[in-house]
């Protein structure tokens, strides 16, 4: 998608999404479009070190978890009136750090390691979080939701804007980081990493960038989540079901490209939602699972590579 | 007689309880054609992993025009001017040919880059190479000739002053094998000192000016070509006793 384009729709999906406040009142969908944002924020988290740098992470329930407990912590400690976006910057400066330290502690290892050692790491701060009674511990959090909600009619129209803007920054962030210098040395990494090396790549220092990125705007995705179920706890928040999401809707879309992650978040997290509402809410984890399945072993490469594959062909 | 690009002094490798490299001492003399040849398994890959910064060596010390590299990492010798083509080709496999070469072209040679269009610059390359003809091709459907002519091409585009080529031949025809040999001779004409490990030995020994023998881990014999094939030590080291 060219520069412009791609601003203009940027631009078109946030005017929608206020007119969609303006006109729909029934506060269900909003609910349903935070699920799909929240779904979207983290696949494009993921893709970052999962797609571009070749790094699969299965730890991702780690950092929204996280970034969910630095709102709740933060929330705590300064009273309820502490704004919003603070509360999101500090859950991705959280993350990011966190991110930084995984990276420098365990993106040596490769492959499979790798993907255990954020397994690992998702499972050691569920650990901690169960034990800091401050947060809650084991037994949860309650969160109240604030009185305001700027012009908006409820408290949920106002979070789904919060997130659309979230979403729309980390595409924005994704798409630049893929079309620079930086993101083709990512995927120099992703196809070999000895010879991206030999051919200049810092890939250490590249690859904790990648993290970063990752563990922040992962963060940044789990920080409006106490004031969205109003109650947390550590099963709830580092749920497996989060990372399977974050994993599944990359592959689904495709892995290569930016907008891969966000096709596979807005078709998965749909069909999710549609799943809830008319079949029941346990199938559709059932659905993730039986569509990962099929575009793995049918298109590897995602929608967006049989996309490209078909115009590949059609140009020929 | 000028300084030498690459000094390495007394350099030994060990892999556990195994000596890989002991002891080792090489030069390149700046627009040298250096052959580095010994048996299977004589430590002639573990030497340029050790010059290129893939292994760290554990004993002595590899010294590039002045600057100590010993413990420098791989890319920042990339950027003073080393570098290597691997003996199995690894190609940037999602990146077309011309891709490929934008990676060394916007790490490698950055810094002293002329800042023109990095295409532009890829372009020049390919042709020198003789692959322009598939820039646009995806690098993983290539042909072997041609994805050693990448592997070139990529070393190349870095803009070295030194070039390890391990192996860049091995497996191909014999009329590849002098497309190679030709690539190889007009980058050294080009002032770009060249260490050229490989098996042919009609290769080796068309190219080199001065060839270094490898054997268990041990520099064995140095010298003009036609002297090291008349060398008894080399004769015994390739044939036995």
């Amino acid at each position: 998608m060219k520069g412009r384009a791609f601003w203009a729709s940027i631009v078109a999906v946030l005017v929608a999404g206020l007119v969609l406040t303006g006109v729909v009142s029934n506060e269900y969908y909003f609910n349903a479009l935070y699920v799909i944002l929240q779904g979207a924020i983290m696949a494009v988290a993921w893709n970052v070190l999962g797609g571009f740098t070749g790094y699969v992470n299965f730890g991702s329930a780690g950092f929204f978890a996280v970034g969910a407990y630095t709102s709740i912590a933060l929330g705590k400690a300064f009273g309820p009136s502490l704004p919003l976006p603070v509360m999101i910057a500090v859950a991705a400066l959280v993350c990011g750090l966190i991110g930084l330290g995984l990276g420098y502690l365990t993106l040596r290892l490769k492959g499979v390691y790798f993907s255990i050692a954020t397994l690992a790491m998702a499972i050691v701060f569920e650990t901690l979080m169960n034990n800091w009674s401050y947060v809650g511990g084991a037994r949860g959090a309650y969160i109240l939701t604030p009185d305001s909600h700027l012009w908006f009619n409820s408290y949920i129209e106002m979070l789904f804007m919060v997130m659309l803007l979230l979403t729309l920054g980390s595409v924005v962030v994704s798409r630049a980081l893929n079309a620079s210098r930086l993101g083709r040395g990512l995927a120099a990494i992703r196809d070999d990493e000895v010879a991206a090396e030999c051919a200049g790549v810092p890939t250490l220092r590249l690859k904790l960038i990648s993290a970063t990125v990752m563990g922040a705007m992962m963060g940044v995705a789990g920080a409006p989540y106490p004031y969205f179920v109003t109650f947390v706890d550590p099963a709830s928040a580092f749920s497996l079901f989060v990372a399977v999401n974050a994993i599944a809707m990359p592959m689904i879309g495709g892995t290569a490209h930016w907008i891969g992650p966000v096709i596979g978040a807005l078709l998965v997290g749909t069909a999710q939602q549609v799943i809830t509402v008319t079949v029941s809410s346990e199938l559709n984890v059932l659905v993730v699972g039986v569509m990962l399945v099929l575009f793995i072993t049918l298109a590897p490469q995602g929608i967006v590579g049989l996309a490209q594959k078909y115009l590949a062909r059609r140009a020929r | 007689m000028t300084a030498p690009v690459l000094r390495v002094d007394n350099v030994t490798k060990r892999f556990g309880g195994f000596l890989a490299l002991q002891n080792v001492e090489l030069h390149v003399n700046a627009g040298e054609r250096l052959g580095l040849i010994g048996p299977n398994g004589s430590g002639k890959t573990t030497l340029i992993n050790c010059i290129s910064g893939a292994l760290f060596n554990d004993e002595g010390s590899i010294v590039f025009e002045g600057h100590d590299i010993t413990r420098m990492p791989a890319h920042r010798r990339a950027r003073l001017g080393v570098a290597r083509s691997f003996q199995i080709p690894k190609p940037f496999r999602s990146m077309s040919v011309l891709e490929n070469l934008r990676i060394p072209l916007e790490y490698a040679a950055w810094s002293r880059a002329e800042h023109r269009r990095i295409t532009d610059e890829a372009m020049d390359v390919l042709k020198q190479i003789g692959l322009e003809q598939r820039a646009h091709d995806n690098s993983a459907g290539l042909t072997q000739v041609d994805m050693r002519k990448l592997e070139l091409a990529r070393a190349l585009a870095a803009k070295p002053r030194l070039l390890v080529s391990d192996e860049a031949m091995a497996g191909l025809s014999s009329s590849e094998v002098d497309e190679i040999l030709e690539i190889l001779l007009a980058l050294n004409r080009r002032g770009v000192a060249v260490i050229m490990i490989e098996h042919i030995m009609r290769a080796v020994m068309r190219f080199s000016e001065r060839v270094v023998v490898l054997d268990a881990g041990q520099k064995i014999a140095e010298g003009t070509p036609a002297e090291i094939v008349r060398n008894p030590q080399v004769e015994r080291a390739y044939l036995g006793e």
